[in-house]
C-alpha cells in the first residue's frame, strides 16, 4: 500500500475510516468519485477541509443513482442542506450507509427517511403514494395505489394511527428477507 | 439545536442537564485534563514564562497559583496583539483544540459562579502539590502514553505565539463551546445520570485532590464509554461532520485519562497495556484493509451488479467463493501430498510405479495421449499410482503414506466446515423471511434494487415491480379462479411424467455408454477412434446441456407461477445431473470389479514372471546381486485408482469445455449473428425470436455445484484435481464476465436474490454428501492395488493410521487410542451426539414458539395501548376544555409562556425518541422503556414547569399549566 496519497492526512483518512464502513483504499476512491463528478471544483487537497458542496444535478447523474427512483431523496436524505447538494462528508456518508457493511438497524432508519418524502418524521399515506407511484412508473391506477397503501397500513401500522412511524417501519423492514441485500449500492 | 439533538441521541437512560450543570461539567473536564497532564501544564507555564519575558509585560495578578483561571484572558490577549505572525500547517489541529478548550474556560468564567471560583482556586492549589509530588511518575508516564501529546507541544508553544485573524477567533468561540460542552455533558451524564450536582462538584474535587477508587471507576466508565462510542460511531445515523467532532472529542478524551487510570504500579502497565492497544487496533485496521484489498474481481462484480442486478451478481459472488474454497484444497494437497513427493520421493524412472512401461513408450509424449491424461501424465504425481509406499520420505521423514491420507480427509472435513458455516451464517442474516404479514410493506419498500445502475435493467424491473403489484392485488382481492383445474392437473401430471421419462433415459443412456466403453476398453482402445474414447463423458455433457432445455419447454405446460417454476426447474435439473452422476460412478465401480480381477491375474502372472527371472539367470543363490531388470519392463496390475482418478479428470476436463464452447456459441455466436443479420433479415431479430440470450443464473450454480461434487469425489485419486478445478474457475470468471457484459442481456423475470443464496449452499451440501459417500465406500471397502500409490501393500488404505500409531507414537498412546475406539465407548458418545442435537433441536423450537407469542403480544400490546391514548387523549381533551375555560379568566401572560416551553421541551423530546430509538432494534422491553423514561427527560429540560407524570393516562395534569394534558398524551402517542 501506497503512502503517496496527498489528499488527507492520516488522521483524517483515519478518522473517515472511523466513522464509516470504508477501508483506507475505497475512502479513496470515494473521493476520485467525487472529484471526478466535477473535476474543476474539487481540489486535490483536502487537508484544511474546503468548504466544497456539489449541486444535486451531479450527484444524482452518477450511473449509481441515476436510474434509481429514489435518488433525489437519497440525495436530500443525505446532504446537510436538505437539498440534494453535498460535500464529501455527506457523499462518504451516503454510500458508507449504502455500503454492504452497514448494519441493518442504521440502514432502516436511513430507509424510513427515504421514504418520509415531507420530513415529518412519519410515513403518512401520501409519502405511501409517492413511493409507489415512483417504483411503478405511475402504471398503477388510483384504485389500486389507494388499495395498496392500505394493505400496507394494514400491515404494518402497529399502533393504528394512520401512518408509520419509525418503530413501525423497523419493526416491519428488519424481518423483510432482501432489504439488506437490495438497499446498498456497491460503489 | 444540534446540542439537543445531541444529547437527545445520546441517551435516553436519563438526562438531567440543564445550563449550569453543563458548565460544570466544561470546568471539570478542562481541570481533570489539566490534572491528567501534569508535565504539560509545566510545559504550558514556561511557555507563559518565555512569552511573558519577550513581551515584558508580568502581570503580578496571574500568579502561580492562579494560572488555570486565569490562562485563558491571557492567551486571549496574547492573541489580540499578536496575530501578525504567520500561522503553522501543522499545528493547526492543535489551534483548534486549543482554542476550544480557552473558550471552553472562558464560558466557565463567564457563567460559573463565585463560589466554584474559590473552589477552583483551592483545587488548583492541591492540584500543584499533587502535581510536584507525582512529578517523577508523571513524566515517565508522559513518556509512555503521551508520545503524541508530546510532539503536539511543540507545535502548541508555537502556536500560542501566532494567531489568527481575530473574525475566525470570534467565530470558533461562538462554535466550539457548543460542541465541547455538550459532548462533555452527554458523556458525563452517561456514566454520572444518577449522581446529584452536589456529589458531582464533590467529585470534581476529588478527581483533582486525589484520584480515589470510586473515582477512577467513573473515570474508567467514562473512557470506556468512549471507547465503545469510537467502535460504534460508523453505526450512529448522524451526519458525518457531527460523527467527525465527537470522534475527536472521544479520541482526545480517551487519550488524556486513560494514563491517569491505574495506580502506583500499575499505571505504568496500564499506559503500556494501553499502548499495545492503540498499536493492535492499528494493525488490525491495516490487516482489514489489506485483506478487503485483497479480495479479488470487485470491479468486475459491482459493474455485473449495477448491469443485471443482485441475481446475476450472486453467481459471480458464488463463483468467487467457490474459488476460495478450491484455492484452500489445491493448497493443502499441493503442499502436502503434491511437492514432497516431487521434491523428495524417489525420482522419476526409478522403479515400476514411476516408469511408463515399455509397450506404452512410444506413444507416451503424444498430445492426444497427453490430453487424455495418459502416457507420462499418468505416471507422474498428477495420480494416485505414482506414489510410492515408502513410510518416511526425504531428510525431513516426511509421512508420505499418512499425509496423503490425512490430506484426503481433510479436504473433505474442511469443505464440510466451510459449507455449513456459510449456511449458519447466511441462515442469520436472513433473519426471520418465513413471516408472511408483510407482503405488502415489503413489496412496496424492499422491491426496488438499490444496485441497479443500468436503463434497460431499471426498466426491467419497473416493469416486473409493477406486475407484482398487480398480482398481488389481484390474488388479494379473489382468491384466483382456476378457469380450469383439471386440465391444469392433468398438464402438470403429464409433465412430470415426462420428466420422468426423461431422466430415466438419460440414465439408462449413461449406463449404456459407459459398459460399451468399458467393452471397447478390454478390446483395446487402439482400434477405435475419438468418439469412442471419449464417449462416455460427451454423452454426459451434452445430456446436461439439452435436458434443461427440455425441461423449460416441458415446464411451460404446467403453468406454474414464475418463482416455483423456477424451483421445480432447478429441482428437475439437480436431479438429472445426480442421476448422471450416480449412474456413472455405479458403472465405474464395475470398471473397478473388473480392473480388481485383471489384477489377480496379473498378480498371479508376476510370481511366475520372477520365478522365471531368478531361475533362468542364477539357480537361487542369495549371495549373488539381484538382477536388475528396467522399470519399464517389469510387468504390472492395471491400478484401478489411478484409473478411477483418470476418469474424473477427463469428465471435468469435457465438462470445461462443453461449458466454454455453449458459451462461445450460445450466447457469443447467436448475440454476433443477431446484432449483425439484423439489418438484412425479414423480422426484427434483436426483439423477435432468436433475441439476445439471457444469463442462466440457476443453470450456472447448478454446473459449479456440479463441477465441485466431481471435484470432491475425485480428489482422492487424482490430486492434480483441485489445481485444474482452480484453473477451470479462474478462467470462468474471466470469460463469463466478459460474455455477460458484452452478449447478454438482463432477464425479463427479475428474480431476487434472496434465500436463494442459502438453497444453493443446502444443495451444495446435499452434493458433499453424496460425492464423498462413494470415495469412501471405495476406500474403506477396496482393498488397494497391490503395486501402485502410497497405500500399496496394505490390506486397506486406512491401516496407514494404525501403523503410524504403531510405530510413530508410543505404546500406551496406541493403547489408549484403541480404547478409545472400541464399540463400547464409540456407541454411547454417539447417543450422546444424537441426543444432543436432539436436545438442541427442540429447544431451538420452544425459542422459535416463545418468538411468535411474543410477537403476537406485542401486537395485541400495540392495539390495548393505541385503545388506551385515544381514551386519554379524550379525556385529556375534555380536561383541556375545562380548563381553558378556567383559565381564560386568569392571567394571559402566564400561560403565553407556558406554551412556548411547551412547544419548545415538545421538540426537544419528539428529537430524543426519534434518535433514541434508531440504531437498535425494536424490543418489547426497550420500547416500552423508552416510552417510560421520555416524560421526566421532557420535563428537567424545563425549570419551570413541575415533573410530568409517568402514568399513561393524564391524571397528574394541573389546572395552572393548561397545555399538559395534551402534550402529555401526545407524547404517549408516538
Amino acid at each position: 500500500m501506497g503512502n503517496k496519497q496527498t489528499i488527507f492526512t492520516s488522521q483524517q483518512l483515519d478518522a473517515y475510516q472511523d466513522c464509516t464502513y470504508f477501508t483506507r483504499k475505497e475512502i479513496l476512491r470515494l473521493f476520485h468519485r467525487y472529484r471526478d463528478l466535477a473535476p474543476q471544483l474539487v481540489p486535490l487537497d483536502y487537508k484544511n477541509q474546503p468548504e466544497v458542496r456539489l449541486p444535486y444535478e451531479l450527484i444524482g447523474s452518477m450511473p449509481e443513482l441515476k436510474d434509481n427512483p429514489f435518488r433525489q431523496r437519497i440525495a436530500e436524505v443525505f446532504s446537510e442542506d436538505g437539498e440534494g447538494n453535498m460535500t464529501l462528508d455527506d457523499f462518504l456518508d451516503m454510500f458508507s450507509v449504502l455500503s454492504e457493511m452497514a448494519p441493518r438497524d442504521l440502514k432502516a432508519y436511513y430507509a424510513f427517511k427515504i421514504y418520509d418524502f415531507n420530513n415529518d418524521d412519519f410515513i403518512c399515506k401520501s409519502d405511501l403514494e409517492k413511493t409507489l407511484n415512483k417504483l411503478t412508473r405511475n402504471e398503477l391506477t388510483e384504485d389500486e395505489v389507494r388499495m395498496v397503501c392500505e394493505k400496507v397500513m394494514d400491515e404494518a401500522d402497529l399502533d393504528n394511527d394512520g401512518r408509520l412511524s419509525l418503530e413501525d417501519f423497523q419493526h416491519m423492514i428488519v424481518r423483510a428477507p432482501d432489504f439488506l441485500s437490495t438497499f446498498h449500492i456497491r460503489i | 439545536m444540534p446540542r439537543h439533538k445531541l444529547i437527545a441521541s445520546e441517551s435516553d437512560v436519563s438526562i438531567e442537564v440543564d445550563e449550569g450543570k453543563d458548565n460544570e461539567f466544561s470546568l471539570y473536564y478542562v481541570e481533570v485534563e489539566e490534572n491528567s497532564k501534569g508535565g504539560k501544564e509545566k510545559q504550558a507555564t514556561r511557555d507563559g514564562k518565555r512569552r511573558r519575558a519577550r513581551n515584558g509585560e508580568v502581570s503580578r495578578r496571574r500568579a502561580s497559583e492562579k494560572r488555570t483561571t486565569n490562562m485563558a484572558n491571557k492567551r486571549a490577549e496574547k492573541k489580540h496583539e499578536k496575530h501578525h505572525k504567520t500561522t503553522r500547517k501543522e499545528g493547526e489541529r492543535h489551534r483548534k483544540r486549543q482554542r476550544r478548550r480557552i473558550a471552553d474556560e472562558e464560558e466557565a468564567e463567564e457563567e460559573s459562579s463565585k463560589e466554584k471560583k474559590n473552589i477552583k482556586n483551592e483545587r488548583t492549589k492541591t492540584l500543584k502539590l499533587e502535581d510536584e509530588k507525582e512529578k517523577d511518575v508523571k513524566k515517565k508516564r508522559k513518556k509512555h502514553v503521551k508520545n503524541q501529546e508530546d510532539d503536539a507541544n511543540p507545535g502548541k508553544t508555537k502556536q500560542k505565539d501566532c494567531q489568527d485573524v481575530p473574525l475566525k477567533e470570534k467565530k470558533k468561540k461562538r462554535k466550539k463551546p457548543e460542541t465541547t460542552s455538550e459532548s462533555e455533558s452527554q458523556s458525563e451524564s452517561q456514566s454520572e445520570s444518577n449522581s446529584d450536582s452536589e456529589a458531582k462538584d464533590n467529585q470534581a474535587v476529588g478527581v483533582l485532590g486525589s484520584l480515589t477508587p470510586e473515582e477512577l471507576e467513573k473515570l474508567k466508565e467514562a473512557v470506556d464509554e468512549r471507547k465503545k462510542l469510537i467502535t460504534t460511531i460508523k453505526g450512529k445515523p448522524w451526519p458525518m461532520k457531527k460523527k467527525l467532532v465527537i470522534l475527536r472529542e472521544s479520541q482526545e478524551f480517551v487519550e488524556k485519562y486513560e494514563g491517569a487510570l491505574g495506580k502506583g504500579k500499575g499505571r505504568k502497565l496500564y499506559a503500556y497495556k494501553v499502548l499495545m492497544m492503540k498499536k493492535w487496533m492499528k494493525f488490525e485496521r491495516d490487516l482489514e484493509n489489506f485483506k478487503t484489498a485483497c479480495i479479488p474481481w470487485e470491479m468486475k462484480i459491482k459493474e455485473i451488479e449495477s448491469h443485471f442486478g443482485s441475481s446475476v451478481a450472486s453467481y459471480f459472488i458464488f463463483l468467487r467463493w467457490m474459488y476460495g474454497i478450491n484455492m484452500i484444497l489445491f493448497g493443502l494437497t499441493f503442499g502436502l501430498v503434491m511437492v514432497p513427493e516431487a521434491l523428495m520421493g524417489k525420482p522419476y524412472g526409478s522403479m515400476p510405479r514411476k516408469t511408463v512401461p515399455r509397450e506404452e513408450e512410444a506413444s507416451a509424449m503424444n498430445f492426444a495421449v497427453l490430453w487424455d491424461f495418459g502416457g507420462y501424465a499418468k505416471y507422474s504425481v498428477l495420480f494416485y499410482g505414482y506414489y510410492n509406499n515408502q513410510r518416511a520420505i526425504g531428510w525431513l521423514k516426511f509421512r508420505m503414506p499418512l499425509s496423503y491420507f490425512l490430506v484426503g480427509v481433510g479436504t473433505v472435513a474442511y469443505s464440510y466446515m466451510v459449507v455449513i458455516r456459510t449456511m449458519a451464517r447466511n441462515a442469520n442474516e436472513e433473519g426471520g423471511g418465513d413471516d408472511t404479514s408483510f407482503n405488502f410493506s415489503w413489496k412496496t419498500f424492499t422491491s426496488w434494487d438499490y444496485l441497479i445502475g443500468n436503463p434497460e435493467t431499471a426498466d426491467n424491473k419497473f416493469a416486473s415491480i409493477t406486475t407484482s403489484f398487480k398480482e398481488a392485488i389481484v390474488e388479494e382481492q379473489e382468491s384466483r379462479k382456476d378457469d380450469n383445474i383439471h386440465l391444469t392437473r392433468f398438464l402438470r401430471v403429464l409433465a412430470n411424467f415426462l420428466v420422468l421419462c426423461c431422466l430415466a433415459g438419460s440414465g439408462y443412456l449413461i449406463y449404456f455408454v459407459v459398459r460399451r466403453s468399458q467393452k471397447f476398453a478390454l478390446e483395446g482402445l487402439e482400434n477405435y477412434g475419438w468418439w469412442e474414447r471419449n464417449e462416455v463423458n460427451m454423452v454426459m455433457s451434452l445430456l446436461g446441456m439439452f435436458c434443461p432445455m427440455l425441461f423449460d419447454v416441458i415446464s411451460t405446460l404446467e403453468n406454474y407461477h414464475p418463482r416455483i417454476a423456477l424451483q421445480w426447474q432447478l429441482g428437475r435439473i439437480f436431479a438429472l445431473f445426480l442421476g448422471n452422476l450416480y449412474t456413472f460412478i455405479i458403472a465405474l465401480m464395475d470398471a473397478i470389479q473388473l480392473k480388481r480381477a485383471e489384477e489377480e491375474i496379473v498378480k498371479k502372472n508376476m510370481t511366475i514372471w520372477q520365478a522365471n527371472l531368478y531361475n533362468g539367470t542364477v539357480p537361487d543363490n542369495s549371495t549373488a546381486p539381484p538382477i536388475t531388470v528396467h522399470p519399464a519392463d517389469v510387468p504390472r496390475g492395471p491400478c484401478w485408482e489411478t484409473m478411477v482418478g483418470q476418469e474424473f479428470v477427463r469428465l471435468i476436463i469435457s465438462d470445461t469445455m462443453t461449458t466454454y464452447i455453449t458459451l462461445l456459441i450460445g450466447d457469443f455466436i447467436r448475440a454476433v449473428l443477431v446484432r449483425f443479420l439484423n439489418n438484412c433479415w425479414c423480422w426484427d431479430l434483436e426483439y423477435g425470436f432468436p433475441s439476445y440470450s439471457e444469463f442462466d443464473v440457476s443453470g450456472n450454480v447448478l454446473g459449479l455445484i456440479f463441477n465441485q461434487g466431481m471435484i470432491w469425489m475425485g480428489a482422492f485419486y487424482a490430486p492434480c484435481l483441485p489445481a485444474l478445478n482452480l484453473l477451470r474457475l479462474h478462467v470462468s470468471m474471466y470469460l463469463q464476465c466478459w460474455a455477460v457484459m458484452c452478449c447478454n442481456v438482463p432477464q425479463e423475470r427479475v428474480f431476487k436474490a434472496s434465500g436463494s443464496n442459502n438453497f444453493y449452499m443446502a444443495m451444495l451440501l446435499v452434493i458433499l454428501f453424496l460425492s464423498t459417500l462413494p470415495a469412501i465406500y471405495t476406500i474403506v471397502s477396496f482393498p488397494p492395488s497391490f503395486d501402485c500409490g502410497p497405500f500399496s501393500g496394505k490390506n486397506r488404505m486406512f491401516d496407514v493410521i494404525q501403523e503410524t500409531l504403531e510405530t510413530d507414537f508410543p505404546a500406551w498412546f496406541g493403547k489408549v487410542f484403541s480404547y478409545a475406539s472400541n464399540p463400547g465407548l464409540v456407541l454411547p458418545f454417539l447417543l450422546l451426539l444424537v441426543l444432543a442435537i436432539y436436545y438442541l433441536q427442540s429447544t431451538s423450537k420452544t425459542y422459535k414458539r416463545v418468538n411468535m407469542e411474543l410477537k403476537k403480544k406485542l401486537q395485541t400490546q400495540n392495539e390495548e395501548n393505541k385503545k388506551k391514548n385515544k381514551l386519554a387523549a379524550l379525556k385529556a381533551a375534555n380536561e383541556l376544555e375545562q380548563a381553558r375555560k378556567a383559565g381564560e379568566q386568569r392571567s394571559n401572560s402566564a400561560s403565553d409562556l407556558g406554551v412556548n416551553e411547551e412547544s419548545s421541551s415538545l421538540d426537544e423530546a419528539g428529537h430524543h425518541r426519534q434518535a433514541g430509538q434508531n440504531g437498535r432494534l425494536i424490543h418489547p422491553s426497550q420500547s416500552q422503556h423508552a416510552q417510560s423514561s421520555e416524560p421526566p427527560v421532557s420535563s428537567t429540560h424545563t425549570t419551570t414547569r413541575p415533573p410530568a407524570s409517568r402514568s399513561h393516562t393524564a391524571s397528574g395534569h394541573l389546572p395552572g399549566h393548561p397545555q399538559q394534558p395534551q402534550k402529555n398524551s401526545h407524547s404517549n402517542r408516538r
